[in-house]
């Protein structure tokens, strides 16, 4: 069964929330489509395991205290699972949001990107982060961040009961172990060779000396997909659902009163 | 009575150098107010999105409005960058406070409590705590084992400016379940608020009502501006009018697209009502 780049990283994010009993609750923040569709792909195929809260989604959003009430959420560990990107990531898993600087280093902007979001507080308190970032390039996984958003490890004195856990990209899975302050290869996705992992890769991580292929789409999650997830993450993300899945959503109606 | 005549008389109160806080896009953002202010031609504004900014502050900072930007993001969402803000940003034509969203939050907390400041987890290491010379960290005064912890001082905006579906005949106004409003409008010195509609009702005297409502106690001026929030969506109200925002976000890439733009978007009518 054919499937396209996208339906693959839904695939092997929903494996990482499915295999994993822990996980109880997944949030998803702005502008996260695929993650989003990953998560709502784990809940239907563990029959319900984790709640799924999209951040101001048009479903599955069940915050009622306002834009703060995520944030207190997971400062007091309710949430599971969060993912995070980066304009840039480095070899420690810090992660820059803000842009890339001049040669005088930030406030000096060379290309700015939107910013920080709630990175800076999430990466610390959400046990399982997992870092998602389709483009694997060396602009992107650098040796050293521009601008540290948020640190991927802390020092032993901070409170920090959570951190990044994986790094879901085009062409590979990474997990990230902070003690040794290192990603390691857990899996090449099809089509793809460590040597092309390594060139595009601005820093040094662990692989083992056979990486396994990571497992193409089943075709009764592409089904699941394309028949019942594309139409709901389409009520929040109907550009998406339509390019991805062929989808055109149509209108909810809701009533603020 | 909160009322006033039109948005132009509520613009009118913002002066140049002002603090004002403004909701992100999911949240009832004033565009009515926004082009209001750009044609009042206010400046050296210190705009504080919360968390997060999208078209109206890209037009504020296109349109020289903006001295100062405190935000934990400004994007146009699925349009893309937000170009003036990028732009302004390379060009350091603007001093940008780079934040993260719990902190904002915490600083409007802090004010709404009336205390100093409000303490944050996370943060420590990361370079935006490092380059925020007014967030200090401390070693946990109460000695319960959690190491450094950041301290976010109060943000007492000069004024909140939001739209929303529609006020009372008090001018106590429906917020439904956008409570950030509430806490900008708790925090903020006056909070200027667009409607779609005045209705002939009391929204304290039903209690379901009541608990989405922003009292006027808080609310220092109301003025009636149909579809207010166009081309952004008023959740629960109307869509997005995605055409329009894609226009903008690819006629502001330039600025003399974005000149064009806002002659356009100040003279013309606006619809009397989205769909």
């Amino acid at each position: 069964m054919s499937y396209r780049p996208e339906e693959l990283l839904i695939t092997v994010i929903a494996r990482l929330l499915e295999d994993d009993p822990a996980v109880r609750h997944v949030a998803v923040g702005a502008a996260s489509p695929i993650p989003g569709s990953g998560v709502l792909l784990a809940r239907e195929t563990t029959g319900g395991r984790p709640r799924a809260s999209i951040i101001h989604g048009e479903s599955n959003n069940p915050f009622t205290d306002g834009a703060r009430e995520i944030f207190d959420c997971a400062g007091q560990g309710r949430i599971d699972v969060f993912f995070l990107g980066g304009v840039q990531i480095d070899g420690e898993a810090n992660i820059n949001l803000v842009g890339t600087t001049g040669a005088g280093g930030y406030p000096e902007i060379e290309r700015r990107f939107p910013g920080s979001f709630g990175s800076a507080y999430m990466y610390f308190v959400v046990p399982k982060v997992i870092l998602f970032r389709p483009e694997h390039t060396r602009r992107v996984f650098v040796p050293k961040v521009d601008f540290i958003s948020a640190p991927g490890v802390s020092d032993p004195g901070v409170h920090r009961p959570g951190g990044p856990k994986f790094l879901v990209t085009e062409l590979c899975l990474m997990s990230f172990n902070s003690d040794a302050r290192r990603f390691r290869l857990e899996s090449i996705h099809p089509g793809h060779s460590l040597d092309e992992i390594r060139d595009n890769t601005g820093f040094d991580f662990d692989a083992a000396d056979h990486v396994p292929v990571t497992p193409e789409p089943e075709p009764a999650r592409l089904d699941l997909l394309r028949n019942k997830i594309g139409k709901e993450i389409g009520a929040t993300y109907p550009g998406f659902a339509a390019e991805v899945f062929g989808i055109e959503v149509e209108k909810t109606e809701r009533k603020a009163s | 009575m909160n009322f006033v005549n039109s948005v132009d008389d509520l613009a009118g109160r913002v002066g140049d150098g002002a603090l004002v806080a403004m909701p992100p896009e999911y949240s009832w953002v004033s565009m009515a107010m926004t082009r209001a202010l750009i044609a009042k031609g206010v400046r050296d504004l210190h705009v504080l999105c919360v968390p997060i900014g999208g078209m109206a502050v890209d037009m504020l900072v296109g349109a020289g409005c903006v001295g100062t930007l405190e935000a934990a993001a400004v994007s146009l969402g699925e349009a893309g960058l937000a170009p003036r803000f990028t732009a302004a940003i390379q060009d350091a034509a603007i001093e940008m406070r780079d934040s993260t969203c719990p902190a904002v939050h915490a600083g409007l907390q802090a004010s709404e409590k009336g205390v100093p400041f409000m303490p944050l987890g996370g943060l420590i290491g990361s370079d935006i705590e490092k380059y925020r010379a007014d967030w200090t960290v401390v070693d946990d005064p109460t000695g319960r084992g959690q190491g450094p912890i950041v301290l976010i001082p109060a943000i007492r905006p000069d004024f909140a400016v939001f739209h929303s579906p529609r006020a009372d005949r008090d001018g106590n106004v429906w917020i439904g379940k956008r409570r950030e409003l509430m806490t900008m409008a708790h925090a903020a010195r006056d909070t200027l608020v667009t409607v779609e509609e005045v209705v002939d009702d009391d929204f304290l005297a039903d209690d379901t009502l009541a608990a989405g409502t922003l009292p006027n106690l808080y609310v220092s001026g109301v003025a009636e501006a149909r579809a207010g929030a166009w081309p952004l969506a008023l959740k629960g109200s109307y869509d997005a009018d995605r055409a329009e925002i894609s226009r903008y976000a690819a006629e502001a890439r330039t600025e003399p697209g974005f000149e064009a733009y806002l002659e356009g978007a100040l003279a013309a009518a606006r619809p009397d009502a989205a769909e």
